[in-house]
């Protein structure tokens, strides 16, 4: 292994190299800002730029720069204007947006920096240990495993569920269930719920109900009741992490950063299920007074998402450098890539052709590191985007909100469902609805509804839950994750009721 | 009644309506080698509906009680607050919405970004104009020529 590392080092560090990475880092974080770009359609758009330099490790160095930098990129959008471009960064809004609200914007970002270099870079090392076992591990995993794995990652709206919300959190849960229904379902080809409207075919587009749900109901808020989305003082304080904020993230990282991976090794679930999962179970694991704090600017909160993102992000090379098997959009683009390079990736990579099996892990370390000396420095500056006049603000931000969604559909119909479903969730915010269970379960929903129909088929009735002790398990695991909240709440409740704990 | 009480009326209603169409218009159409399958396309959406009716019934009900919260915008005095340039904006959203592809992307995006200032007070027309000017161009620039995704710039009559 020593050997490769070598190897790598030294293709990794010539000057055009450490330039491509350079380009790269900056290619992915302006562009990944823009909400409707994510890492894939940027990744897809440099392809032609890296294929013609003809070099496979040159080129795969300067997309895994892209790749990273648009993953912080996104978050960036996610953290100051509550407006995720992408699905993995869903989760880093929930913490990030109120951050940035009370003035620590810079603080935030600091933070999601660090988290996505300290993920990315546990999760190469990760890799580069684990690559070759793991890839087995990867195939065992069935359909039925991967519709418990969604259950789990629903059971994320319980963090959602505060006192007497639980009801709310729900309903909110099966109406983005409901919403992923519409439209064309993979395995039933037939149109579902579209009323025969044709623009619903294809059924509503992610960045559009994100957008609607988060970025566009944010905007109105601040439009009805103006707020200075500076700190109190209007000054972008708070830039430094203090020592003992570190201190309380350094164990998230490192539990998310392995959890985070091993999720996004597993081909198809990605930095999604693993963001929100890291999320829900910090929460859980958290003290109470600290469980308090999560969905109000809660450091931890921040920090869980952006680290098991990113070694999510890194975990789904394993499949894909190992077996040749892309497990999400990104990979398969890159898998492309390395064919259109005349590298096939496969079980024989590592011994025919180390010196790229080398390069590629050692550019992800690379990309991430300066990924982060880049971006420290630049984070005031982005910071700065807050602090533009109000009335220059919001027309932006609703114009990237409205770009984003057209961008990714090139339908006009599309703005049209944007403004209205705004509108709704406007409405909805009002009432004290969370609107992130929503979007939890619309992104989850259709993947969830594939797998189980596939191991209802493959099984012939629902056998499959009680007769793969992985699926029993992984369900377990998600009502005690449900239920663990409630169960503690009530003791808490008891306990200040004065009846004493019958240990 | 509480507004949360009236929007879980109102999801009820949606959660009724879906059901109906999944119970009883879905199943009819499907075709017979389908039928056989373990799960079919209404299967899920059964499931869900009923799911939603119950959970919208218990928060329409009042079983669950929560505490009343200091909410961030008080909806009862919706008047107090601007409502008036949030509703122009959604207009104007709807507007830009309905004119991007006749007009093109240069003219409605320039002159969204003038009406949205302009409708939240801003009146100092020579920053407005260049600011909207350059960042729409920017726009344009970047993903039409550099990222290669086609937004028809000017208006059709001018083959844009």
């Amino acid at each position: 292994m020593l050997e490769g590392l070598l190897i790598g080092l030294q293709t990794a560090f010539s000057i055009q190299n450490l330039l491509m990475v350079i380009a790269g880092c900056l290619i992915g974080t302006f562009i990944g800002m823009l909400p409707g770009l994510g890492p894939m359609s940027i990744i897809a758009i440099m392809i032609p730029v890296a294929i013609s330099m003809g070099d496979p490790s040159a080129a795969l160095i300067l997309l895994a720069g892209v790749y990273y930098g648009a993953i912080f990129g996104g978050s960036t959008s996610s953290i100051l204007l509550n407006a995720p471009g992408v699905a993995g960064t869903v989760a880093s809004s929930f913490d990030g947006y109120p951050m940035a609200r009370q003035g620590k914007a810079g603080k935030a970002l600091t933070i999601a920096a660090i988290a996505s270099f300290a993920g990315g870079t546990l999760g190469a090392v990760l890799l580069m240990v684990f690559a070759p076992a793991l890839s087995s591990v990867a195939l065992l995993f069935h359909s039925a495993e991967y519709f418990a794995l969604m259950v789990v990652g629903l059971s994320a709206i319980a963090a959602f569920a505060g006192s007497g919300q639980v009801a709310k959190a729900v309903i909110m849960t099966v109406l983005g269930l409901i919403m992923a229904t519409v439209g064309e379902g993979a395995l039933f080809n037939l149109p579902r719920f579209t009323m025969g409207i044709m623009d619903l075919q294809s059924g509503f587009g992610f960045i559009t109900l994100a957008m609607a749900m988060f970025a566009l109901p944010e905007a109105l808020f601040l439009v009805l009741k103006p707020k200075d989305l500076k700190g109190d003082d209007g000054e972008i304080k708070d830039l430094r992490i203090t020592k003992a904020e570190a201190k309380a993230i350094a164990p998230v990282v490192g539990r998310q950063s392995v959890q985070g991976f091993f999720i996004g090794v597993l081909p198809g679930a990605g930095a999604t299920i693993a963001s929100f999962l890291g999320y829900a179970v910090e929460r859980n694991i958290a003290p109470k007074e600290e469980q308090e704090e999560f969905g109000k600017g809660s450091i931890k909160g921040l920090a869980a998402p952006e680290t098991a993102n990113n070694a999510a992000c890194t975990g789904s090379f394993v499949p894909l450098l190992t077996l040749g098997i892309p497990g999400s959009g990104t990979t398969a683009i890159l898998l492309g890539a390395l064919i259109a390079l005349n590298v096939t990736p496969g079980p024989r990579l590592m011994l025919d052709e180390p010196q790229i099996f080398w390069a590629v892990i050692m550019s992800m370390f690379i990309g991430n590191l300066v990924l982060l000396i880049l971006n420290l420095p630049l984070i005031p500056y982005i910071a700065k985007v807050l602090s533009v006049p109000r009335n220059y603000l919001i027309p932006f931000i609703l114009f990237f909100t409205l770009m984003g969604a057209y961008i990714g559909q090139n339908n006009a119909t599309e703005l049209l469902i944007l403004v209205g479903f705004g509108v709704c969730a406007t409405a909805l915010k009002f009432a004290d609805y969370p609107l992130a269970p929503l979007l939890i379960g619309f992104i989850l929903g259709g993947m969830m509804e594939d797998n189980f129909a596939r191991s209802m088929q493959l099984y012939d009735g629902i056998a499959f839950i009680w007769e793969r002790p992985m699926t029993l398990g992984l369900l377990v695991i998600a009502a005690l994750l449900v239920l663990l909240p409630s169960y503690r709440a009530r003791r808490a409740r008891a306990r200040a009721a004065g009846i004493a704990d019958g240990d | 009644m509480a507004l949360d009480r009236w929007i879980a009326l109102v999801l009820l209603g949606v959660c009724l309506t879906y059901g109906y169409a999944a119970w009883f218009t879905m199943d009819s159409s499907l075709p017979p080698f389908m039928q056989r399958n373990p799960i079919w396309p209404s299967t899920f959406p059964k499931v869900l509906s009923i799911l939603g009716i119950i959970t919208t019934t218990i928060i329409l009900l009042g079983f669950e009680k929560s505490e009343v919260k200091e909410a961030d915008i008080d909806y009862r005095r919706l008047g107090e607050y601007h409502l008036d340039q949030a509703l122009m904006l959604l207009a104007l959203m709807v507007i830009y919405a309905l004119c991007l592809r006749p007009v093109g992307f240069l003219i409605s995006t320039s002159a969204f970004l003038i009406l949205g200032s302009f409708i939240l007070g801003e009146r100092k027309w020579h920053i407005m104009l260049p600011v909207a000017f350059i960042a729409t161009g920017a726009v344009w620039y970047l993903v039409q020529e550099v990222l290669g995704i086609y937004m028809r710039p000017l208006p059709g009559i001018f083959g844009g």
